[in-house]
C-alpha cells in the first residue's frame, strides 16, 4: 500500500474514532454531558489521538529506517570487485540499481521476459518508458535491482500491517478508558501543547541547522584559503577560468565586497532615512485619521513589492536615466557629451534600494513615534509650544532610541538585499569611492559564485559559504543591537 | 420676612463694595465630542488670585471645562466648543488669539506627572526657551532657580539639575511639572487632579505649594477629593452630568450648600 493511502486510512480511522468516542462518552453519561469530567468531544479527540499519533510515529520511523536498512543490505550484496572500488563509484552503481528497480516496476511481465538479461535491450526498453540510465547495466545490477524491489515490497506490506495494528490497538485501549472521571480534556490539551512546542522548535532547529551547514562549508573553504587572506584581502579575483587547475587558487579578498556593500547600503540609507522619517512624522502627527487609514496601507504596499521588481526598475529606468542625465549635464557644462554616471553604479543601486527601504523606515518609526505617551505632548502643548516645536523638542528626542533601533534593522536589510544590487550595482569588485562607478556587494558575489557549474569542492564555490556566514554575522549583530536598543526604550514608558 | 430681605440687600451691597475681580469669565460654555455633548451652557467665573476647585463625579465635565480654559481641547479630534470665555478682556476663542500665546498665559499641570525625558534643568528651561524669556545663560539659570524655588523643589534638586527629570519620585515629578508651568510666568495655572497619582505625603506638599502659589497666580484645580477641595480652595464649583450645579465659597459649599445635589455628593450619597 502506498504511503498516501495509508495516511488516508489513518485519517478515516481518526474521524471514526472521534465519532465513536464521543458517542460512547455520551452514552456512559446517559446523554447528560455535564456528568462527564470533560466535554464529550474531548473523549472523541482522545481516542482519535491515541489511535493515530503512535501509528503515525511508527510510520515515520519506518519510512526513514527501512530504506537505510535495505540500501545497506543491497550494497553489501554487491560483488567483491565492485566493493573494492571508490566510494563515489559505488554510489554511482547504487544509483543505477535504484533506477533499474524503478524501471522494472513499470515494465510489464511480458516485456521483462522479452528483454531477458540483455543489458543493452533493457536500457533501451527503459528509455522508451522514460527511465534514463547512465550506462548499460551490468548483470549483477539487474539482480540487485530485483532484490531491491522484492525487499521493498515486503517492507511495505509489513509496514502497512504494523501501522494499522498499532492504530487499532491505540483506539481500542483508549476506548476502554472512557469513564465519568477520566480527564480527557487535560490529556488532549497536553498533546496540543506538545504540537505547539514542536512547531516552534522547528524554526529554531532549522536556523541552527542552516548556520551549522554554513559553518561546515565555510570551514572547508578556510581549509583551502587562509582566513587571514579572506578577511583582510583587498583583491577579489576568484579565477573562474582557471578553476580546477591546481596552481591557481585565485584571490578571495573580502574587503572590496564589504566596502561595496556598506557603500551601497549607506547611499540607500541616505535616501530612505529622511524620506521615511518625514513621512512617519506626517503620518503619526499631522495626517487626519481618514488620510492615515488610506495612506499608511498604501505606503506599506511598497514593502510588499518583490525586490526583483525594484531591480528591474533600476536596470531599465533609473540606471539609463541617470546615465543620460549625466551626459546631458556634462554636455552643457563642457560640451563633451560623455556620461560620467555609469548605468550600473553605486548611485543607481543605492537610490533604488533607498526607495525600497522607505516603507520599512516609515512604518517602524511611525509605530515608535505613536507610542510616545500623549501626556508628553500635552505637557509640551500646555506650555505653549506649537505642534512642530513639540515634535522637534519632545516627541522625536523621546522616540529617538527606538527610531535608531528601527534604522539599524533597516540597515541590516540593506546589507542583505540581493536582487537590486545584482541588477543595478554591477559585478566589478573594486575598491573606490566614486558613487557613479559600478561596485559590487557580498550578496552579488554569493549569487555569481554559486550559479556556475563548478563542483562544490572548489574554493570558487565554497567561498560563497564564507561570504554567507560573514553576512549572517553582520546582520545578526545589527539586529541584536537594534532589538537591545528598542527594548531598552520600551522600558522607559512601562 | 423683612429681616431676610434686609440681610440680602446688605449682602449685595457688601459684594459691590468689595468688587470681585474676575480673571476668567465663562459664558454659556458648551463642549461637544463629535455627536456627544459633554458640557451644557456652563456659566462660571474664575476669581483673580483665588484657588477655584472643580468637583463632581467622574464624567461630569469638570476636566472638560478646565481644558477649555487654555484650549487644550483643540488637540482632541472632533471636539467643538461654543459659548464665550474671556481672559481679562480677551475672548480666548477669538480667531485673532494665538493659542500658543494663550497657553503661555494659562499654564497647565496634568493628572499624571509628565516630565520630559530630559534633565531637570532642561525640563524647566523648555517653556522659557520656546517663548524667548531668557536673554542669556545667566537669565535662564535665574529663571530655573526661581521656578524651582516657587515649586519648593530647589533644595531637593539643586545638586542634580542635570540629571534626568524622570528619575525623581512621583511627588517631585509633579512639583517639577508645576515648576515647569511656573517658569513661563503664566497668569492662570490649571491643575487637572494634580495629586491623584501621589501618595499622601507628596500630596500634602503639593497642596501646600498651591496655597503659596495663590499669592501670585490664579489657580483652577480639578479634584476628586472633597477634603482637598476644602483644604486648598476658596471657591468651589460642583459639576454634575455636564452641568454646573452650584458655585460658591468653599466654606459655604461644605457646610451649607444651596443645592441638594451638592449636599448629596459631599455627603457621599453618590459619585
Amino acid at each position: 500500500m502506498s504511503t498516501p493511502l495509508i495516511l488516508l486510512i489513518l485519517a478515516i480511522i481518526a474521524i471514526v474514532c472521534y465519532v465513536v468516542g464521543t458517542r460512547h462518552a455520551l452514552a456512559i453519561a446517559g446523554g447528560l454531558s455535564s456528568k462527564l469530567h470533560s466535554r464529550p468531544g474531548y473523549y472523541g479527540s482522545f481516542v482519535a489521538i491515541c489511535a493515530v499519533l503512535p501509528a503515525a510515529i511508527v510510520l515515520a520511523a519506518w519510512l526513514i529506517a527501512s530504506p537505510l536498512y535495505i540500501n545497506s543490505t543491497i550494497r553489501g550484496g554487491f560483488p567483491e570487485d565492485v566493493k573494492a572500488r571508490s566510494e563515489a563509484e559505488q554510489g554511482l552503481a547504487f544509483g543505477m540499481v535504484n533506477s533499474l528497480a524503478r524501471g522494472m516496476d513499470i515494465l510489464t511481465l511480458d516485456e521483462i521476459d522479452r528483454v531477458g538479461s540483455n543489458p543493452a535491450e533493457l536500457r533501451s526498453a527503459l528509455g522508451a518508458k522514460g527511465v534514463a540510465l547512465a550506462g548499460d547495466p551490468e548483470p549483477y545490477m539487474v539482480e540487485s535491482a530485483g532484490d531491491l524491489n522484492a525487499m521493498n515490497k515486503i517492507s511495505n506490506r509489513v509496514m502497512t500491517a504494523v501501522v494499522l495494528i498499532v492504530a487499532l490497538i491505540g483506539a481500542g485501549l483508549s476506548y476502554t478508558r472512557i469513564s465519568h472521571r477520566f480527564r480527557a480534556r487535560n490529556r488532549v490539551e497536553r498533546v496540543i501543547l506538545g504540537a505547539l512546542v514542536v512547531a516552534s522548535s522547528i524554526a529554531i532547529i532549522t536556523t541552527i541547522g542552516i548556520v551549522m551547514s554554513m559553518l561546515t562549508e565555510a570551514g572547508h573553504f578556510f581549509g583551502r584559503v587562509p582566513a587571514w587572506e579572506f578577511f583582510f584581502g583587498t583583491v577579489w579575483d576568484p579565477r573562474f577560468a582557471a578553476a580546477g587547475a591546481s596552481a591557481s587558487e585565485g584571490q578571495f579578498g573580502l574587503i572590496p565586497l564589504l566596502l561595496g556593500t556598506l557603500y551601497i547600503g549607506f547611499v540607500a540609507m541616505l535616501v530612505a532615512v529622511p524620506v521615511g522619517l518625514f513621512s512617519a512624522i506626517y503620518m503619526s502627527e499631522y495626517a487626519s485619521p481618514k488620510l492615515r487609514s488610506i495612506a499608511k496601507p498604501l505606503l506599506e504596499v511598497l514593502a510588499g513589492i518583490p525586490t526583483i521588481v525594484y531591480g528591474f526598475f533600476a536596470l531599465t529606468t533609473v540606471g539609463p536615466f541617470l546615465r543620460d542625465l549625466s551626459s546631458s549635464i556634462n554636455g552643457i557644462a563642457t560640451g563633451d557629451f560623455a556620461n560620467f554616471i555609469q548605468a550600473q553604479s553605486v548611485l543607481t543601486a543605492g537610490f533604488v534600494m533607498g526607495i525600497m527601504l522607505i516603507p520599512y523606515v516609515s512604518s517602524l518609526s511611525d509605530d515608535i513615534i505613536t507610542a510616545v505617551p500623549r501626556a508628553l505632548r500635552d505637557g509640551s502643548l500646555g506650555l505653549g509650544a506649537t505642534k512642530s516645536e513639540t515634535i522637534k523638542k519632545v516627541v522625536m528626542p523621546a522616540a529617538l532610541p527606538g527610531v535608531v533601533g528601527a534604522l539599524l534593522m533597516t540597515a541590516s536589510r540593506a546589507i542583505g538585499e540581493t536582487m537590486i544590487v545584482v541588477l543595478a550595482a554591477g559585478v566589478a569588485a573594486r575598491m573606490q569611492l566614486n558613487p557613479f562607478e559600478p561596485m559590487t556587494t557580498v550578496t552579488v558575489k554569493i549569487v555569481s559564485q554559486l550559479t556556475g557549474d563548478l563542483e562544490f569542492t572548489s574554493p570558487q564555490t565554497l567561498v560563497a559559504f564564507a561570504l554567507g556566514i560573514t553576512l549572517f554575522v553582520i546582520t545578526l549583530c545589527l539586529n541584536i543591537y537594534a532589538l537591545f536598543i528598542v527594548r531598552k526604550y520600551r522600558e522607559q514608558y512601562e | 420676612m423683612n429681616m431676610l430681605s434686609e440681610a440680602a440687600v446688605e449682602k449685595a451691597l457688601d459684594k459691590k463694595m468689595n468688587e470681585v475681580a474676575y480673571k476668567m469669565i465663562g459664558k454659556d460654555v458648551s463642549v461637544y465630542y463629535g455627536e456627544k455633548r459633554a458640557l451644557f451652557d456652563v456659566n462660571l467665573n474664575v476669581r483673580e488670585n483665588t484657588v477655584t476647585a472643580l468637583i463632581g463625579p467622574s464624567g461630569c465635565g469638570k476636566s472638560t471645562f478646565l481644558r477649555t480654559l487654555n484650549r487644550m481641547n483643540d488637540t482632541i479630534e472632533g471636539c467643538r466648543v461654543t459659548g464665550k470665555i474671556t481672559l481679562d478682556e480677551d475672548d480666548i476663542y477669538d480667531k485673532e488669539i494665538d493659542v500658543v500665546e494663550l497657553r503661555a498665559r494659562v499654564g497647565m499641570v496634568f493628572q499624571k506627572p509628565n516630565p520630559f525625558p530630559k534633565s531637570i534643568y532642561e525640563n524647566i528651561a523648555y517653556g522659557p526657551r520656546i517663548h524667548g524669556l531668557a536673554r542669556n545663560k545667566a537669565d535662564m539659570d535665574q529663571i530655573v532657580e526661581a521656578s524651582l524655588q516657587r515649586a519648593g523643589l530647589w533644595a531637593e534638586v539643586k545638586d542634580r539639575l542635570h540629571e534626568g527629570g524622570t528619575g525623581l519620585s512621583g511627588g517631585q515629578q509633579q512639583r517639577l511639572c508645576i515648576a515647569r508651568a511656573v517658569a513661563v510666568s503664566p497668569e492662570v495655572i490649571l491643575m487637572d487632579e494634580p495629586c491623584s497619582a501621589l501618595d499622601p505625603i507628596a500630596t500634602a506638599k503639593v497642596e501646600e505649594l498651591i496655597h503659596e502659589l495663590r499669592a501670585n497666580y490664579t489657580i483652577v484645580i480639578v479634584t476628586h477629593s472633597m477634603q482637598q477641595a476644602a483644604r486648598v480652595s476658596q471657591r468651589t464649583a460642583m459639576f454634575h452630568l455636564g452641568q454646573l450645579v452650584e458655585e460658591n465659597d468653599t466654606d459655604k459649599m461644605f457646610t451649607n450648600p444651596d443645592d441638594q445635589r451638592t449636599q448629596d455628593y459631599i455627603m457621599g450619597r453618590f459619585g
